[in-house]
This record gives structure tokens, sequence and C-alpha cells, in this order.
């Protein structure tokens, strides 16, 4: 009978011992590589080096989210990003912090060229060389590479940078959800109404 | 005959087609005003080549821009340019873009052609249809120089698409009965161009005036007359190939990937005109239909030609005009607005009263009945692909080959819950493509974040470097002659300083820092009323400019009390 | 054109000449069954779609909700009394669909999960008290005493009219004895099984019916009837032994279950080659259920086993997507 119990619990025993090393060994062995880890977040993170998040930039940023950092710190990526991190990651997405922004439509910087005195302060707050210009002489930003950061706004001494919505042409047009569509029937469910349609 | 071959699914909408038939084919009178797109194809717009106030002949290029990216426009009469600016084009969206407009003087003067010299070598030839702005006239817009040299060798079958299988459109079946010496004439023209084994004109059995009229004008030409059975979508480009070669177009590939070209017949017209007379693409055959219409048929009009004049010509009857289509029931999309230009891709306008096409029924749930599947002409499963994008979940489509969906829109028509299937896979495509671009620009910036990132460390770098030798100069110097060196040091410094702003640059810029405030203060006073979920942001912003304007004031009075000092 | 409640309506018609035949050879108590059925469900579906705050009478007149009561009403034996019915009804409709989110979400088809619920709850009843063939009932029940049986109220006992299935009996009967003993008894009738045989061809018409509208495809009654008699072929071959191909066909809910039951689009496999290896499945279960478990028939479970395994079924029977040069695999999850 003792013997019996005893042979039961130094099998038990054996056995959590086997499993837990087994486990054990393939934490180790099969742990996601930090680095690549690091990169594939950088790649979802939207690189508009803005800060925004409280680090100065968005691979660093990206470091913290592998340390374990949450991962709605990042406004110019907004809700789609936190879903692709949270696919990522295989976390639950929560809502983006407004601690550190809104999620706002793209846009661009402007310098209005008039005002501009050629400080060249904001060609050094860029991330992303997307200034060109020279001291003393009128800067002006190339459209095309701005990623609308905000960072060269602040710096402005004759603060005459404007941030500017980018107007959307068909080119970045996507056509809506059909929910989406004004209704070309009643309204069905409570789940159909839109405020457009509760106030017809 | 040639074997037959098939593709799956398709669907037997009923064709519509007589109403436009009972005509032959009209000349739209030429309208006093024209709006002509800049683009009017597949790529980007051009370079306007005209300013406002210039007089321009028919024919004569507006647009002018690089093969491969853009195709060119042209005036479609003679007149005045009193306008180029935005305006709302034929597209889904609704959007505007760039126009040209044009003020006919009613004398349709052309400008003197170029045609193709007959010595020019085949890319030559294909910079002529460039020039000429051709490109594929049944709908997709494709420029045709770029199809052409998407082959890099001569393909082994030249198809030509009159298969012209959605219901209502009838410009091509017009163009083929009244007009089958230039459908041969352009075959001929296409087949010579790219040096194709064999040429096939493929066509639906429902068009037999079309069949029997090209067969005579084809007698003793080689060009074979393939009749198709009729079911939609036959005439879709993969479809017709896979019904006359047996052959599946690779999936993100070209017909060319398999030895084949397929043109549109009017645009083998088009491209006959071009190279033999030198003439652009300034005009179009297009069916105008639907039971809102008086006259129906198909009208031959100016490009540019605003839809209203085209629409008054077909008579239409404002009151009974219930939906305005563009293209073809299952393809096409709702024009809001009659106000539009006509374009090179538009194959068809139907005018459809409240009878006609009623109010699309209240949606039910997907019972998965598999109605969709059976009908899809490439093997998808739609109802998994409506499950996917309607969730959200586009990659999840994605992976479903949502990318093969050709839009024929053959799912939602046998769909017994009524779902817009198509319309889901549209905008699932949508966000799947702006996701793509968003990501290309990300990368681009992570890209000259790095660069802009190892740049600066190198200056940091050699800057350190230039410290250090500077450092060991001054080292060597000083013990050689160690009273100079403390002189030219405060010299450096205070010559490095930078000069700070003069009085005059900080009151301005304490006034415009008050006025800031000022206008803040009066935006959050609003918000407080009307819009308070703005309110926080705006006090953030108040706070910000009132920062300013207290380092603005310290600014100031540092700089008064420093004068006063010296 | 097809709308969905066309498509219900459809299903309901082509269980007519089934019905027809189990009323004719069953008696009144098939039809108060299918009736009670359907009742329930309406009201239960048209309850839930209040709670759910859901437009009820829309959603009612889809028609999904009367056919899962008719399926039902048609798969419960005759007799039944009236409260297992409900049992039964009531959670094809909340368990199996509305907990799921409604029409087009179940995983599993209602019916047969109401049918499974009170089969596995009240399994004597569900088993044994099959209604007896009018024919052999002393004195045939009327529409009246159908109802008193059907409501408990009168003082009939129920005994009288009902006895196991030839599917069942035959199971059990041929231990110890040869076929033609076995189908001696009058339940078998003259050819292989009294009333069943025409109740059984009744629904293969109203399935041919419905593959010939195009509302169901050929793919899963085929497999399922194919890999049944395979399965029939190859381990009941012999009649002394087991129960014979025949009855397996024609006797008990086969057709029924091919062309009505396993057909449901939206708890079955999604692409052609899908429906067939599920259709086959079913079949391989039906005849393992039958031939080696203790249920004597297993439509109902065969076809829920066979919804569990769509999902696996799904992931690798993605059909070819023209231009792709092989078939594709579902999402990994």
């Amino acid at each position: 009978m003792w013997m019996n119990l005893l042979l039961a619990i130094a099998t038990l025993l054996l056995l959590a011992g086997a499993f837990g090393a087994l486990l054990g060994y393939a934490s180790v062995r099969l742990r996601r590589d930090d680095d690549s880890l690091v990169e594939q977040i950088d790649a979802v993170l939207p690189q508009t080096q803005c800060g925004q998040c409280g680090y100065p930039g968005c691979r660093p940023y990206a470091e913290a989210i592998a340390e374990g950092d949450a991962i709605n710190k990042c406004p110019p990526g907004g809700e789609a990003t936190i879903q692709s991190l949270a696919n990522l990651l295989d976390v639950e997405p929560q809502p983006l912090d407004a601690e550190h922004g809104e999620e706002q439509p793209k846009r661009v910087a402007y310098i209005r060229e008039a005002e501009c005195i050629g400080c060249t302060k904001c060609i050094q707050a860029c991330p992303v060389d997307a200034i060109v210009g020279a001291p003393k002489f009128m800067h002006t930003v190339i459209e095309s590479e701005c990623t609308g950061c905000d960072l060269c706004v602040d710096p402005c001494p004759v603060d005459c940078i404007d941030m500017i919505e980018v107007a959307k042409g068909i080119d970045d047009w996507v056509p809506p959800r059909p929910e989406d569509r004004p209704l070309t029937h009643e309204p069905v469910i409570a789940t159909d109404q839109r405020p457009a349609g509760a106030s017809a | 005959m040639g074997t037959r071959y098939d593709f799956p699914g398709g669907i037997h909408p009923p064709d519509n087609k007589q109403q436009s038939l009972q005509t032959p084919i009209r000349q739209a009178p030429l309208p006093a005003q024209l709006i002509v797109p800049l683009r009017q194809h597949r790529g980007d717009p051009g370079h306007v080549l005209v300013a406002v106030g210039d007089r321009v002949l028919t024919g004569q290029p507006l647009s002018e821009g690089e093969p491969g990216l853009s195709v060119p426009v042209h005036a479609p009469t003679s007149g005045t340019i009193t306008a180029i600016g935005p305006h709302e084009v034929p597209h889904p969206s609704g959007l505007e873009e760039t126009c040209i407009h044009i003020e006919a003087d009613g004398q349709d003067q052309w400008c003197e052609l170029a045609p193709c010299p007959a010595d020019a070598s085949t890319l030559e030839r294909y910079d002529h249809l460039h020039r000429t702005g051709v490109v594929g006239l049944g709908g997709a817009g494709f420029p045709t120089r770029d199809k052409l040299q998407s082959a890099s060798e001569a393909p082994k079958v030249l198809i030509l698409n009159g298969a012209e299988c959605e219901p209502y459109i009838t410009a091509d079946q017009a163009l083929m009965r009244e007009r089958p010496d230039s459908v041969i004439a352009g075959a001929l023209a296409l087949w010579q161009l790219v040096g194709a084994a064999q040429c096939l004109i493929g066509i639906e059995d429902n068009k037999p005036d079309a069949i029997e009229a090209l067969r005579q004008a084809a007698e003793g030409t080689g060009i074979e007359i393939r009749v198709v059975p009729t079911r939609y979508p036959s005439g879709g480009e993969k479809q017709l190939i896979q019904l006359l070669t047996g052959q599946e177009v690779p999936s993100g590939g070209l017909p060319a990937d398999i030895g084949v070209l397929c043109q549109n017949v009017a645009t083998a017209v088009a491209v006959d005109r071009s190279l033999r007379l030198g003439e652009p693409v300034i005009q179009r055959i297009t069916t105008f239909t639907g039971e809102a219409l008086t006259r129906p048929g198909n009208i031959e009009a100016r490009i540019g030609t605003p839809l209203d004049h085209l629409l008054f010509e077909a008579g239409l009857d404002p009151d009974q005009l219930h939906r305005l289509i563009m293209g073809g029931p299952l393809m096409g999309f709702d024009l809001t607005t009659t106000g539009l230009p006509l374009i090179k891709t538009a194959n068809c306008l139907i005018a459809g009263t409240a009878e006609e096409f009623p109010d699309s029924p209240i949606p039910q749930p997907c019972i998965r009945c598999g109605l969709c599947e059976q009908a899809c002409p490439v093997d998808l499963l739609p109802q998994q692909l409506y499950w996917f994008a309607s969730a959200g979940e586009h990659h999840k489509a994605e992976h479903f080959d949502l990318f093969d969906c050709i839009e024929c829109g053959a799912c939602d028509w046998v769909c017994p819950s009524h779902l817009p299937l198509t319309d889901y896979y549209r905008h699932s495509k949508g966000v799947l493509r702006q996701e793509k671009k968003e990501q290309a620009e990300a990368d681009h910036a992570r890209q000259r974040f790095e660069e802009r990132q190892a740049r600066m460390e190198r200056e940091q770098a050699e800057r350190e470097e230039r410290r250090r030798a500077r450092q060991q100069a001054r080292e060597q110097r000083r013990s050689g002659e160690p009273a100079e060196a403390g002189g030219t040091e405060t010299g450096a410094a205070s010559a490095a300083a930078p000069p700070g702003p003069d009085r005059e640059t900080l009151i301005q810029r304490r006034d415009q820092a008050r006025q800031k405030v000022e206008e803040a203060e009066a935006q959050l006073a609003e918000a407080r009323e009307q819009t308070p979920e703005a309110v926080p942001k705006l006090e953030r912003a108040l706070n910000k400019h009132r920062k300013r304007l207290d380092a603005a004031e310290k600014a100031l009075s540092d700089a008064r009390e420093e004068a006063r000092s010296c | 054109m097809l709308t969905s409640q066309r498509i219900m309506l459809w299903v309901m018609a082509a269980t007519l000449p089934g019905l027809l035949a189990l009323i004719h050879f069953f008696g009144w108590g098939v039809l108060i069954s299918v009736l009670w059925c359907m009742g329930v469900a309406m009201a239960t579906e048209a309850l839930i779609l209040w709670i759910r705050a859901r437009p009820v009478q829309r959603t009612l007149m889809d028609g999904s909700a009367a056919l899962t009561g008719l399926l039902l009403g048609l798969s419960l034996p005759p007799l039944l009394p009236w409260w297992i019915a409900l049992v039964a009804t009531a959670s094809a409709i909340i368990l199996a669909k509305h907990l799921y989110g409604g029409l087009g979400s179940n995983l599993f088809n209602p019916a047969m999960v109401g049918y499974a619920l009170v089969l596995v709850s009240f399994p004597e009843a569900m088993t044994t008290r099959w209604a007896l063939p009018l024919s052999l009932q002393e004195t045939p029940l009327g529409l009246l005493d159908s109802l008193s049986v059907f409501t408990g109220l009168g003082s009939a006992s129920v005994d009288a009219f009902t006895g196991a299935t030839p599917l069942d009996d035959y199971k059990h009967a041929i231990d110890g004895a040869v076929a033609s003993q076995v189908t001696a008894a009058p339940i078998y009738g003259d050819r292989i099984a009294l009333g069943w045989e025409w109740v059984n061809l009744g629904f293969l018409a109203g399935g041919l019916l419905l593959i010939q509208r195009r509302i169901i495809t050929w793919h899963i009654p085929v497999s399922l009837l194919g890999a049944l008699t395979f399965m029939a072929l190859l381990f009941g071959y012999d009649p002394d032994q087991s129960v014979p191909l025949g009855l397996h066909l024609l006797a008990g809910g086969t057709m029924f279950g091919a062309f009505f039951i396993a057909t449901d689009p939206v708890s079955a496999a999604t692409s052609n080659r899908g429906k067939l290896w599920y259709g086959a499945g079913i079949g391989v279960l039906l005849y393992t259920i039958r031939a080696w478990g203790s249920y004597p028939d297993a439509v109902a479970f065969a076809v829920l086993l066979m919804n569990l395994a769509v999902p696996f079924l799904d992931y690798y029977t993605r059909p070819r997507t023209r231009g792709h040069q092989r078939a594709g695999r579902g999402v990994p999850s």
C-alpha cells in the first residue's frame, strides 16, 4: 500500500520533472529572436519618427514594445497599427492612448515661404530630411517625403509652418464598405441606423 | 472552328440588348462646351500642354505623358480653352480631377494629322499609338502601347474581344454589324503590328448580325471568327482567352505570359485609324439605353461631351430617371449627376427607371447556399471572401485569392440574400492596396530616417575627430607659446555666439504670439458651446500659445534689460 | 431569381412527397408532430428575435425557422409526447441557432441538435416507440386519437401503436436467426420495409427536385449514399449476419438525411470537393453507428460529427482558383 503510494508519487514527480525540463529547454531553444521581433514591430510602425509615443523615434518604440511596453501609444498609426501590432504579438488590441495624441488624417508640413527667415531650425528637426534650404535662404518641404510628424512646427521661430491635410485624390480613394454607404432601403435593425439616417 | 474550351461558373441574365439596337449608330451634334479629363486611362494624368485662352484645333494634343506612366489626351474639337481645373469625372468615387474645358467654335477645324510612317519600326509604331492616346476602349482603359509592349516576344494568338457579354451594352455589336470592314482593318493592323501566328475574333452567339457581317468582311484575310455561347462573363479578358485557347492567365500575370494578346474590337479600330490616318482617340461609340430614354441607341460622340447633352440627344425623361449607370448593370457604377464628361472608357450609359432598376432589397444573412460559388468564373469561394471582407479581415480575404476576383458581379446577381458581395470585395481590395501603399511609404521614411541617422553619426564622428585634432594642435602649440592661446579662444567664442534677434523682431514675435492666444481663446469659447469634444485639444493649443507668449515677453524684457545695462 | 425565402419554400415543398408517404403509412401523428414543431419553432424564433431586438416579422418571413421545425417534425417519432417535441424544437432554435448568432452563423445543424438532445435525454421514447404502420395497428389511430396520444390527455396507451423500426428490429433480431426469418415479421411488408420504402422514395424524389432546381448540389447526397453503400457492401454483405444494403438505403432516415439534413448549407462544407468529403464522412459514420453503435439510426450523430469536421475540411478543400497552379489552403489561425 505505502509502496504503491510512493511509486505513484515518484512517477508523477519524475514526469513533472521531465516535462518541466522539456518545456524549459523549448522556451530557451525556440525563443523568438529579439532582434527579428523588433524588426517586425518596427515594420508595422508608420515611421513618422514623430516621437509622440515618448520615444525618440519608431525603432526605439519598437524596442520598448518588444520589452513589453503598451502597443497603443502611436497616434499616427492609429487603430490600424494597434490592430497589426496586436496580431503580431498575439495580444488584445487596446484603444489608442489619448495621452499621446489623437489619430488624424495624414498631413504634411507646408512652409509659408514669404515668412521664412532661413534659420534652418526645421531642417535640423526633420527626421527624414524632407526639408531643403540653406541658412538665410527660404526653406521648403518636399511633400512626397514628409511624414507629417509635426516636429518642425515647434522649432520654427516665426511660426511659418502649417500642417496641411493631404487632399485625397482618386488614387487614394477606397471604395466604402457597403454598410457605410447611404442606405437604399429603410433601416432594418438598430445597427443599421446611421447618424444621418437617424436624424432624417 | 477549333476546339471549344470552357470556364467555370457564369450566369445568364436577361441581355436587354434589343432596346439600343433598333437604330443604326447616330452622330451626336457637337456640344458648345467640352470637358476633357486629363486622366482617362490606367495611370497618372499627363502634363498639360495648353493654357487658358489658347485656341486649339481638333486632334491637337492637350497633354503629354511618359509612355508607361501616362497617356495624352487630345482636343475633341476646335475651340478655345476656357479653364483648366478640377471638375467631377465619371468615377465611382464621385471625386474631382483636373479637366480641360474647351469652348467649341463650331468649325471643328482639324489640325494636321501625321500618319505613322510606313517604314517605322514596331517600337516607333507603339509610341505612335501612345502619342495618339489609344487606350483600351472596352472599359478598363489600359494603355494600348503598354499592353502591346508587355509581350516580350510575338504572341502566338491575337484575340479581338467582341463578346460584349454584359447586358444592355451594344456599342461593340453596333460597331461590328455596321462597320465590319473597319473592324477587320483594325484586326489586320493589330495582327501585322504584333506578328501573332493566329488572329481570332470572339463573339457571343447572341449577335448573329455581327457574326454574319464580320464573316463576310473577314473572308480571305485569315482572321477566324469564333462564336462562343452566350454566358456572362465570357467577355472578361481571362474568360475569353480560356474559352478560345483553353489556357489560364496566371494569377497576377498578363495574357502575354501565355503568348496571348487580347484587344477589344473598338480598340482595334482606333489602332488602325491611329496608324493609317494619324487620328487620335477623340470620339467613341457609346450605348445609351434604359427605359428612361425615349430614343435609346448607340451614339458616336466626341470625348469630353457633357453627358447631359448626350442624354438629351437620347431623349431622357428626367421624371422617369431613377438610376444612372455608367457601364453595364453588373460591373458599372452609379452616377449622381449628369454634368460629367464622356470619357474614352465609357462604353455604356443606362438611364434606368425605378421599375427597371428597383432599389436593392434589404440584405439578409448569408446562408452559405453556395450559389455564388457555382457562379464564380474563377472558382473562388465568394461566400468565404464575403465572410472575411465584411468582418474586416482583409488579409484573410487576400489569402483566399481576393485579388483574382474580376469583380464581374455574377455572385451578386445570384445571391438569394441580396448581399452586395462585389462591393465588399472592392472595399477589401481598396483597403489592402492602401495598406500596401502606406507600408511602402513607411519603409521609404524608415530608410531616409536611418540614412539621416547614419549621416549624423558620421558628422558627429568627424567633428569629434576635428576637435581632437585641434586640441592636439593646441597642446602642441601651447607647449611652444603658452601665452597666446587664451586670447584667440575667447575671440573665437564671442564670434561664434549667434547674434540675438533685434528688438523689432522680438516685438513682432510677441505681438504674433498675443494674437494667437486671443484667437485660441475665442475658438475655445466657441467650442465650449458647439463642439465640446474639441475642447481638450483647443485647451492644449491655448496653453501652448500662452507659453509661447510668456517666452516671447520674457525674451523681449531680457533684451530690454540687456539694452539698458549696456 | 432565387431568394433566401424561396429557397426555404422550395425545400419545404420538396419534403411533401415524403411527408405524404409518412402520413399515409404512419397516420395523423406525423402531421400533428410536424405542425407542432413548426409552430414551436416560429414562436421561439419570434421570442428570441424580440429579445435580440431584431425585426421579428421580416426575419420570420425568411422561413428558416419554419423549415427547421418542419425538418425536426419529420425526424421525430410520430406520437412522441408534445413536450419532448417542444424541448427538441426550442433547443434547436435557441441553442443551435441563436446562441451562435442566428441564421447563417450556426456551426451545427439546428434540427439535428434538437433531435440529438432529446435522443440522449429520452432514449426510450425516441428509439422504441416509432409509430407502427397503420395497417398493423389493431384499430388504426384516427386524427382525434392521435391528438389525445400526442397531448397525453386521453387514456389511450401509446404502446399499442408503437414499436421498433425495421432498421432497429433487424439489427437485434438477426442474432441467432437468418434473414428470411427476420423479414417474415409484418413490419417488413412484402418488399423491404413496410411504408418506409415509400417514405424514402418520396424524400428521394423531393431531393432530386431540389437538385434539378439547383437549390442543392448533387455532391453531398451522392457521396453520402455512395459511402453508405460502399460500407454496407463491404461489411454487411451477408444478410444473415447484419443489416442488408436495401434496409440501409430505404428504411430509416437515410434519404431524408442525405437530401434534406446533410445538405443544410450553413453547417455543411463550403467547396464542392469539401462537400464530397463531408457527405462521404456522414455516410461512413452513418453505417458505423448503425452497425456497431447502440443507436438504431444515426443521421443526427453522423451529421453533427461531420459538422465538427467542417473547418478542417474547408481548410484542405479550397478549390483551385483559376490562374493558380494549385489549390490554396485555408487560413491558418
